[in-house]
């Protein structure tokens, strides 16, 4: 990993003992920022920022992309010497990291449109779906909720006590039933009554397990057949997720072709760093996060705010 | 579960293996690798520090055994690390004197404790226990109704009552009190750590029903904030030990051993599936295994230990070094080889070979033909095969049962071999005479420049 040679750290000789503690790799860039110096940002300054992004489930590939950035950045000359400086600057390739993809919810131009939400167990697809019903209900949308999830015991009453809540119309097939069906009864009714919106809930399944993967396939191509159009499949993904985040990104994007993430549980000390290694590396763009239980705690994201919380002002 | 992790010890030791000595650069360079693959591996950076810290001690300073190379050694002494950390022993569940037996599970949303609520009853119930479920997370809709459905699929009775948290589990004992369960299980609401009412009603909830096991479910795929939850989740509970769930996936579980290390309890269960029964008792020994590639190489360099014989095998590398390996020391390899097991199973225990290769078919009768071949040749040819001309290659043939074209297909492949050895540096260019090899046990040396 060349992240690593970069800098000082527990698996490196002290620096200077030897001559060899900046790494061979890396012994170019760390003799040209000592060199340059401008208002004195030194190593200790990047292994503070990379140990804060590490920490933050940033991942080592990701965070070597940024801080390789962030040096570019300081040796033209980009950081100013005022204190806050480098924070700023770092906050910034945070936000060019998630870049400026689009991140409108789309509706589809032919309702009704069809929001399939995808992830693996206890995200919190089904919360998040609530959510998204009672916001699109009180923007004036007629939204139905498909009840993809006939998997796990109850998730259709769960799912139930939200629509109920909010007056959306809940399609739902009895436990075990197969998830195309209840999506395109869903689809069906939606048409009928000239809805706008499906949003259709599915099975948490890990994305190793490539015959359920073939089951969220068939239940896109469904969701997919006129009269519906599939126009978002959003990856829901929980904010304490580790670098295996990333790989459930590209899993589920190849096997259905993800158009948006959905980060949540950012309400508790986790920090959701991956979402950037996602966005960093597939280009995904960030849609929505969820910031606590209240139907209101599920918002636009917003790459500043993220980088804010990360780096800190 | 484990194997990025492993693939990566898998590189590291690829790497390494097959130099005479390890220098305190090849050390530092392992200590890196190791560095970075515990770190993908969603091990906390902390943990991941320390960790590397001791390795280094102990590698730097460790007496060199002569049976294994020091690459081996280093391994192994990561592996006896991570047992460590992980508790040595595997948990054994005693049951409470005046029963029942109360277990509480506490955890994040979302980590699968509802599910491993279930699960764990079944396991009760098939260690000949009569458990009852009690659903006092009254905060998810229709969570008391999951666990209702899981646990007539499970044969445990379920309790719960729409009053609040405390109360149902306090009556939920009694309950198990009044029928006679001997095993409670107690499913509480999940909560993110940072919410002080919820903490201290899971709190109240141990309060009132004295849990003879209190284990935090963690998802295994979480990465470096389980740390923080764990050291929250101790604090309000004082855990027993911690559920590890979703581990069928492919998420490389460093969480394990991060939480293992923090609150000093060890994984007492595993959730390898959707299914109820794919539920277990965690084995601390095949985790590390796992984690390091151990099963894998650990057990190899053990049965390596016991059973080659270390002058045929030292006197080959010398040969190898000096350019002089011949078709005889090739067939010594062969048989020293077949002394560890199955070829199959020797090569599937290598994680520095593609996964391709680790699951191709190995056919054990080539093997025996290749000796075959080699068997009839005279001492001189397997010295020197270049004397090899039509006349003995029939002879060859003849004797080994074989055709002259499948000695022909030996000698090329071992043409070949004797190549890679020289372009992969393992095997000086023909130079009599060349370096031998001095080390005969001894310290890691530190490298005098670089």
């Amino acid at each position: 990993m060349r992240v690593r040679r970069h800098r000082q750290g527990p698996g490196d000789p002290p620096v200077g003992a030897d001559g060899a503690g900046a790494g061979r790799a890396g012994h170019g860039l760390v003799a040209s920022l000592a060199h340059f110096r401008p208002g004195r940002i030194d190593e200790a300054d990047f292994e503070e920022l990379e140990e804060l992004l590490v920490r933050a489930d940033v991942g080592l590939k990701s965070t070597g992309r940024i801080l390789a950035a962030l040096r570019e950045r300081v040796r033209a000359g980009g950081v100013g010497p005022a204190p806050g400086s480098l924070a700023a600057a770092l906050r910034a390739e945070i936000v060019a990291g998630f870049g400026a993809g689009d991140r409108q919810l789309r509706v589809g131009l032919q309702p009704p449109g069809v929001w399939l939400f995808v992830g693996v167990n206890g995200v919190g697809k089904t919360t998040t779906i609530g959510k998204v019903a009672a916001q699109q209900t009180a923007m004036g949308r007629h939204v139905v909720v498909a009840a993809g999830d006939t998997f796990r015991a109850a998730a259709g009453d769960q799912l139930a006590s939200w629509a109920e809540r909010c007056g959306a119309t809940l399609v739902r097939g009895a436990d075990g039933a197969d998830p195309s069906s209840v999506i395109f009864d869903a689809v069906e009714h939606a048409r009928a009554a000239g809805a706008d919106l499906v949003l259709a809930d599915s099975a948490g399944r890990l994305h190793t397990k490539a015959n359920l993967m073939d089951e969220l396939r068939k239940v896109k191509r469904v969701a997919d057949r006129p009269p519906g159009a599939v126009s978002e499949v959003l990856l829901v993904i929980d904010a304490t997720t580790g670098q295996n985040g990333l790989v459930q990104a590209r899993e589920f994007t190849a096997a259905v072709g993800v158009t948006g993430i959905v980060l949540t549980k950012l309400d508790g000390t986790a920090k959701g760093g991956i979402v950037l290694a996602i966005g960093e590396e597939l280009g995904l763009p960030i849609k929505l996060v969820g910031i606590g239980e209240g139907v209101d705690d599920l918002v636009a994201f917003d790459p500043g705010e993220f980088a804010a919380a990360l780096v800190g002002d | 579960m484990f194997e990025t992790l492993t693939d990566r010890f898998g590189e590291i030791f690829t790497r390494l293996r097959g130099r005479g000595r390890l220098s305190e650069a090849d050390l530092t360079e392992a200590l890196r690798e190791i560095r970075v693959a515990l770190l993908e591996g969603d091990v906390n950076l902390e943990v991941v520090r320390e960790l590397v810290e001791t390795i280094r001690t102990r590698a730097a300073g460790a007496e060199l055994e002569r049976s294994l190379t020091p690459a081996q050694q280093v391994i192994k002494i990561v592996n006896e690390e991570l047992t460590a950390i992980l508790g040595g022993e595997e948990l054994r569940i005693t049951y409470a004197a005046r029963p029942p037996t109360v277990v509480l599970l506490a955890g994040l949303q979302g980590s699968g404790k509802t599910s491993a609520a279930a699960k764990l009853a079944r396991w009760f119930v098939e260690q000949g226990r009569h458990p009852l479920l009690v659903a006092a997370d009254l905060q998810r809709p229709a969570a008391v109704e999951q666990l209702r459905v899981l646990g007539r699929q499970v044969g445990a009775a379920v309790f719960s009552e729409p009053t609040d948290p405390v109360d149902v589990a306090r009556r939920g004992v009694a309950e198990a009190v009044r029928v006679g369960r001997d095993v409670v299980i107690i499913d509480t609401a999940g909560r993110v750590s940072v919410d002080a009412v919820l903490m201290d009603e899971v709190a109240a909830v141990a309060r009132a029903t004295s849990p003879r096991y209190t284990f935090l479910v963690v998802d295994a795929m979480t990465g470096q904030d389980a740390v923080a939850t764990a050291v929250a989740f101790h604090e309000a509970l004082t855990l027993d030990g911690v559920i590890l769930t979703k581990l069928d996936g492919d998420a490389r579980g460093g969480a394990a051993l991060s939480v293992a290390k923090v609150v000093g309890r060890p994984v007492a269960f595993v959730s390898t599936g959707e299914r109820p029964a794919d539920f277990e008792i965690f084995r601390p020994g095949r985790m590390a295994g796992r984690i390091l590639g151990m099963g894998d190489v650990l057990s190899l360099i053990e049965r390596a230990e016991h059973s080659l014989d270390q002058d045929v095998a030292g006197r080959a590398m010398d040969r190898i070094r000096r350019g002089r390996f011949t078709l005889e020391d090739f067939q010594d390899q062969l048989q020293q080889m077949k002394r560890l097991g199955p070829l199959s199973g020797i090569v599937g225990m290598l994680p520095g070979l593609p996964k391709e290769m680790r699951n191709a078919e190995i056919d054990e009768g080539n093997v025996t033909r290749i000796e075959a071949v080699i068997r009839s040749m005279t001492p001189a040819e397997r010295n020197d095969p270049a004397i090899i001309n039509g006349s003995r290659r029939t002879r060859i043939a003849a004797g080994s049962g074989t055709t002259p074209a499948q000695v022909n297909d030996l000698l090329n492949r071992f043409k070949e071999m004797q190549k890679m050895m020289r372009s992969s540096g393992m095997m000086a260019p023909t130079r009599p005479g060349g370096r031998r090899d001095k080390r005969k046990g001894g310290r890691v040396t530190p490298a005098r420049s670089r």
